[in-house]
């Protein structure tokens, strides 16, 4: 990290540059002092806020507040739209940078910005997408009635808005790893009379493992987390559809401020585990920087 | 993967070039398959919902509800309120960035980590801890209340929900470059009789401008998509401080479904536009490396 400071260069410097140098000196407490006070401002206090809310009242009454049926139902909801999400997600990503990472061709690029789009567009937007395509007035909307099915303000189409939302991120981390590793160690399996599933499960799984845990980890992350595009298509009905970022709202619009704090310490935690976890990856793949999603 | 069998298809009636493709097509791999059946069904099918329920809005139409006034209060809001907090990140990103690279002090590696603090933590959190916190009563707004200055529950607000997403996105595109960066360039200026502020400014700083465009595009694009933590720290008072995706998921809730995906539209077009105006930021700036 600290691969270079601020101190002036080695050479032996003449007198001028000595003082000029000196004078620098109180150049970097400042820059420090300026930066964390901005980080304090927008990250820390806020951050803090929420485990002393969450825990004013002392840790009776937030355990009280975290044996509500409501509460639990929407735990149990967030889980479970996760355990989907991730998974097909996951597999999704998989496919994409593997088909994506060895080969050159035209339309690549395309492609590789198209995945991406889901970071670009409005959570709201791809909620309103899809009720526009499954909504009662959508594209389906009478098929599925006839049919009884129910998409929006469901389970399914939480589920959908989940996985649009958090689609390009296991593609994105593996993508690098699969262009960096190269193509030497499948081919000499594939030589040695190993067939694809073999190659794919005992080679490049292995190689490419730490880029794909972290890309499941801010998959996780996203789809606990999400909040306007599962907002859209929810309907949000408090112990129906209501996962814990939508009863953090519901909660708080409702001035219900210590069951809101209590279930925000919850996703708070999540962050921290995702935080902490990531860090693990970075330093296990050698810390290559990428920017955030 | 391999579809290596290249006999080609006796199909008389058609070209070399369609032949190769039909064949392709029928022997794609099946990795192929799945991401393309994933893109078609949850990206390109959703997005052409959306565009044709635009189409059959009508033209005229589509532009008085494009152009009404709360329509456009909204875009201003988000537009201005959205580049004011991309641009806060620019400056106090790059300065974070700078620091985290080149200096060393206590808790950095903590620090450091705690940057992506606002990818992690879920929108909804973010907008509760910060309407707290900045609200009159809060840790921070109490400070500026007796000033008359209001933090929370107005435009002001809806910037430091924005400034607070986007963050991450200039440090993460600054910090790598600057590690980069080549110390002999500054060395250079340095023994040259440059002072501190000609070498930072003249030398330092060019190298840096296109990852901190970079940066400010695309917190700027997060901003001016969030919904999660601007709809709490917000009053959502039309004219005043409503943004554009709240103002669609409120014309959504009144069944408006036509004045969602006309504002909807103008929100995806202009994100589309910002993804071409950061691929050219970063074309531009891989010509000065």
């Amino acid at each position: 990290m600290s691969r270079a400071d601020s101190s002036p260069p080695s050479l032996p410097p003449a007198p001028g540059k000595l003082a000029s140098g000196k004078k620098q000196s109180w150049v970097p407490p400042v820059l420090i002092g300026i930066s964390l006070l901005f980080l304090g401002l927008f990250l820390y206090i806020p951050a803090l806020n929420v485990f002393v809310q969450a825990f004013r009242k002392g840790v009776g009454p937030f355990l009280e507040n975290l044996t509500e049926p409501d509460f639990l139902h929407a735990v149990k909801l967030t889980l479970l739209i996760a355990a989907i999400a991730v998974p097909l997600n996951t597999i999704f990503g998989l496919c994409t940078a593997w088909a994506l990472a060895r080969k050159r061709f035209p339309g690549r690029t395309l492609l590789l910005s198209i995945m991406d789009l889901p970071f670009a567009i409005s959570p709201v937007v791809a909620g309103l997408m899809i009720v526009l395509l499954y909504g009662r007035q959508g594209w389906f909307g009478e098929w599925l009635q006839d049919h009884n099915v129910r998409i929006i303000f469901a389970f399914p189409g939480m589920v959908l808005a989940t996985m649009f939302v958090s689609m390009p991120f296991v593609a994105r981390e593996v993508i690098p790893v699969l262009e960096e590793e190269g193509v030497d160690q499948e081919e000499a399996a594939h030589t040695l009379g190993a067939n694809h599933w073999q190659t794919f499960w005992r080679v490049t799984i292995p190689n490419i493992r730490w880029g794909l845990l972290y890309g499941i980890i801010l998959t996780n992350a996203r789809s606990m987390g999400e909040f306007g595009a599962v907002s859209v298509v929810s309907g949000n009905i408090t112990g129906k559809t209501q996962t814990l970022p939508l009863f953090v709202e519901e909660a708080y619009k409702q001035y219900d401020t210590e069951a809101a704090y209590s279930a925000a310490v919850l996703l708070a935690l999540l962050a921290v585990v995702t935080l902490v976890l990531k860090e693990i990856l970075e330093r296990k793949t050698g810390g290559v920087r990428k920017r955030g999603h | 993967m391999t579809s290596s069998s290249l006999t080609p298809r006796a199909n008389a009636s058609s070209t070399a070039g369609w032949k190769r493709y039909f064949h392709w097509l029928t022997h794609m791999p099946w990795t192929w398959r799945i991401m393309l059946g994933y893109l078609i069904v949850m990206l390109l099918v959703p997005t052409l919902a959306m565009f044709t329920k635009a189409v059959t809005v009508g033209p005229a139409e589509f532009w008085r509800l494009a152009t009404s006034p709360i329509a456009l209060s909204a875009y201003d809001v988000t537009f201005t309120t959205s580049l004011i907090a991309a641009l806060i990140c620019g400056l106090f990103g790059t300065l974070i960035a700078w620091v985290l690279v080149r200096y060393d002090f206590p808790l950095k590696r903590l620090i450091d980590a705690s940057i992506d603090l606002p990818f992690a933590l879920p929108t909804a959190v973010a907008g509760l801890t910060l309407a707290t916190v900045y609200s009159e009563t809060g840790w921070i707004g109490s400070l500026f209340a007796p000033f008359g200055i209001k933090l929370a529950f107005n435009r002001i607000g809806v910037g430091i929900a924005m400034t607070f997403i986007s963050l991450p996105f200039v440090v993460r595109t600054v910090q790598p470059v600057l590690m980069q960066a080549e110390k002999e360039t500054e060395e250079a200026a340095w023994c040259l009789g440059a002072s501190a502020w000609e070498t930072f400014w003249r030398v330092q700083l060019p190298p840096l401008m296109p990852a901190i465009l970079t940066g400010v595009a695309l917190g700027f694009s997060r901003a001016v998509g969030e919904f999660g933590s601007t709809v709490i720290i917000s009053s959502n008072t039309p004219f005043k401080d409503l943004i554009a995706p709240v103002l669609i998921f409120q014309q959504l809730e009144q069944y408006d479904y036509a004045g969602a995906t006309v504002i909807g539209v103008v929100l995806l077009i202009i994100s589309l536009f910002m993804l071409f105006v950061i691929n050219f930021i970063q074309v531009w700036g891989k010509k000065y490396e």
